[in-house]
């Protein structure tokens, strides 16, 4: 036959669409695959934990690239397909159903899965989690005026849902194991400005406890937490972080430690095999370190960077990352990775609900929180980038032009 | 760019409220525009992301770019064109005419 096999993008999601779209960019003209597990084209997952959820929007508006476009694109997409074995030597994927596929190449973006909660009473518990667009229909469903729901988890995801099902109508409790709200990703300061913001809606934080069992009593689940407290649950959202589908990639002999191992333009250590988004882990240059991101950013990014140098024109990342949350109207920007910093500027006003906080880390800045104030992320991102050295008492002066910093 | 016959003049704006950092967003003909000020001209284009809906003149504008506040996508305001993902669609632009203080922007006529 003689019959070149294909590029298989492994992998549907964000990472995967831009996967396809960047390799017919770059020219490349051969057969090409794309696998997803889940049964929709590729969709983009920010808006399920905001607008779908909140019925803003209809799911279909979350498509990156209908049958239509992937037809355009000669795209041979497998729909409901999961991939369970890698066989490097002989190039071939084993699917769940027992068929194997072959590939010249692979580019895998299998992404993520939603960790779950493992806990006595779990299997009986009305437990839903917010990975897919059927989720976010379920919880939207299930949210109603007066339905008492109990978001565990207080970082974006599950402070999203909280801050839709609470406008929904919902009666809301989050609960947090650490001792403030998305302490993974933003500074103190922004985690008791949205903590205040979800207080003043209603919402009962309960910080540095987590639940230990649930009970079925009366028709409700009632969430016991460790310090012996217990909360009423008709709907139990859970928003605890996820697990990167790596583990075919590992059991074929690729370095998988917390994602799959990649260096800053996408390629594993095999020579045949790319990857992109959640499921990897990237050298990323601007942090001089290893990293596993689940932004947005990064898996369009990462899968641009990644689809290029496959095709034969290498392409290093080199962004700063940076996501968004929206929770009550309220728009978070975070640019860079919180971690060690020695000092904090804060530009704006807090109590006029738009401010930034910019963090430095032995005088050069590494990261900003940016409450409604986006074009501060803008210009943080080129100052950063361009290694400006910046005069902080001018950078917390808002009679000082933000760009005028750009000018050194 | 539409051709000259078919065109209908609106008055938008002073010259004085586009600046070269702050580009003006104005609403003509329930259509949303972005002016914006390079090297001295002033251009126009719609104001409204083609990824997403955002308003570009709430990004930030350098050189003869406005960066999209929501995503990030680049589209140069001199021709429109989109130089930078998520964005895929350029966008349109509207010939502007400055006569004294006042900016017009020449839309198809209806």
């Amino acid at each position: 036959m003689g019959a070149t096999a294909p590029v298989v993008v492994a992998g549907a999601g964000q990472a995967g669409s831009w996967a396809v779209k960047t390799l017919r960019d770059e020219g490349y003209g051969g057969p090409l695959v794309l696998v997803g597990e889940e049964q929709h084209p590729p969709y983009e997952r920010p808006p399920l934990s905001k607008q779908v959820l909140l019925g803003d929007d209809p799911p279909e508006s979350t498509i990156l690239l209908d049958h239509d476009m992937l037809g355009e694109l000669d795209v041979e997409f497998r729909a409901r397909t999961r991939i369970t074995a890698l066989d490097r030597e002989r190039r071939i994927l084993g699917l769940e159903d027992g068929s194997t596929l072959a590939y010249d190449r692979l580019m895998i973006t299998t992404g993520a899965r939603v960790r779950r909660l493992e806990l006595p009473g779990a299997a009986e518990a009305p437990i839903m989690y917010l990975r897919t667009i059927e989720d976010s229909l379920a919880i939207a469903r299930k949210a109603a005026k007066g339905v008492r729901c109990v978001v565990i988890g207080g970082g974006l995801i599950g402070l999203e849902a909280a801050a839709a099902v609470s406008e929904l109508g919902c009666r809301v409790a989050v609960v947090e194991a650490g001792e403030r709200l998305m302490a993974r990703v933003v500074g103190p300061r922004t985690s008791a400005y949205f903590a205040d913001l979800h207080r003043t809606r209603g919402i009962e934080l309960v910080l540095g406890d987590s639940p230990v069992r649930l009970e079925q009593a009366g028709g409700s689940t009632r969430v016991i937490l460790a310090s012996g407290a217990g909360l009423d649950a008709d709907l139990i959202v859970v928003g605890i972080g996820v697990v990167p589908n790596a583990e075919f990639a590992a059991d074929a002999g690729l370095k998988v430690d917390n994602g799959l191992w990649v260096d800053e333009c996408g390629r594993t250590e095999d020579p045949r095999i790319f990857a992109a988004g959640d499921v990897t882990a990237h050298h990323n240059p601007v942090l001089g370190r290893r990293v596993r991101l689940e932004t947005w950013q990064n898996a369009q990014n990462q899968a641009i960077a990644a689809a290029r140098t496959l095709a034969g024109s290498e392409h290093a990342l080199s962004d700063i990352p940076w996501g968004w949350s929206n929770q009550f109207k309220v728009n978070l920007q975070i640019l860079g990775v919180a971690g060690h910093w020695d000092d904090a500027v804060l530009r704006g006003d807090p109590q006029g609900g738009s401010f930034s906080l910019f963090y430095f880390d032995q005088g050069a800045m590494c990261g900003v929180d940016a409450i409604n104030a986006p074009r501060d992320i803008a210009v943080a991102r080129r100052l950063m980038s361009r290694n400006i050295p910046v005069d902080r008492t001018r950078l917390g002066d808002r009679a000082v032009p933000l760009k005028d910093l750009l000018k050194g | 760019m539409a051709g000259d016959g078919a065109l209908e003049w609106h008055k938008v704006a002073n010259k004085a409220e586009i600046l070269n950092d702050e580009p003006l967003g104005v609403e003509v003909e329930e259509q949303f525009i972005g002016l914006y000020l390079v090297d001295g001209e002033i251009y126009a284009m719609d104001n409204v992301c083609s990824h997403e809906f955002a308003i570009l003149t709430d990004g930030f504008m350098e050189d003869e770019c406005i960066e999209c506040p929501i995503h990030q996508a680049l589209f140069d305001v001199r021709t429109g064109k989109a130089r930078s993902a998520p964005a895929e669609v350029d966008l349109k632009t509207y010939p502007v005419r400055v006569e004294g203080e006042d900016v017009f922007v020449g839309l198809p006529a209806k």
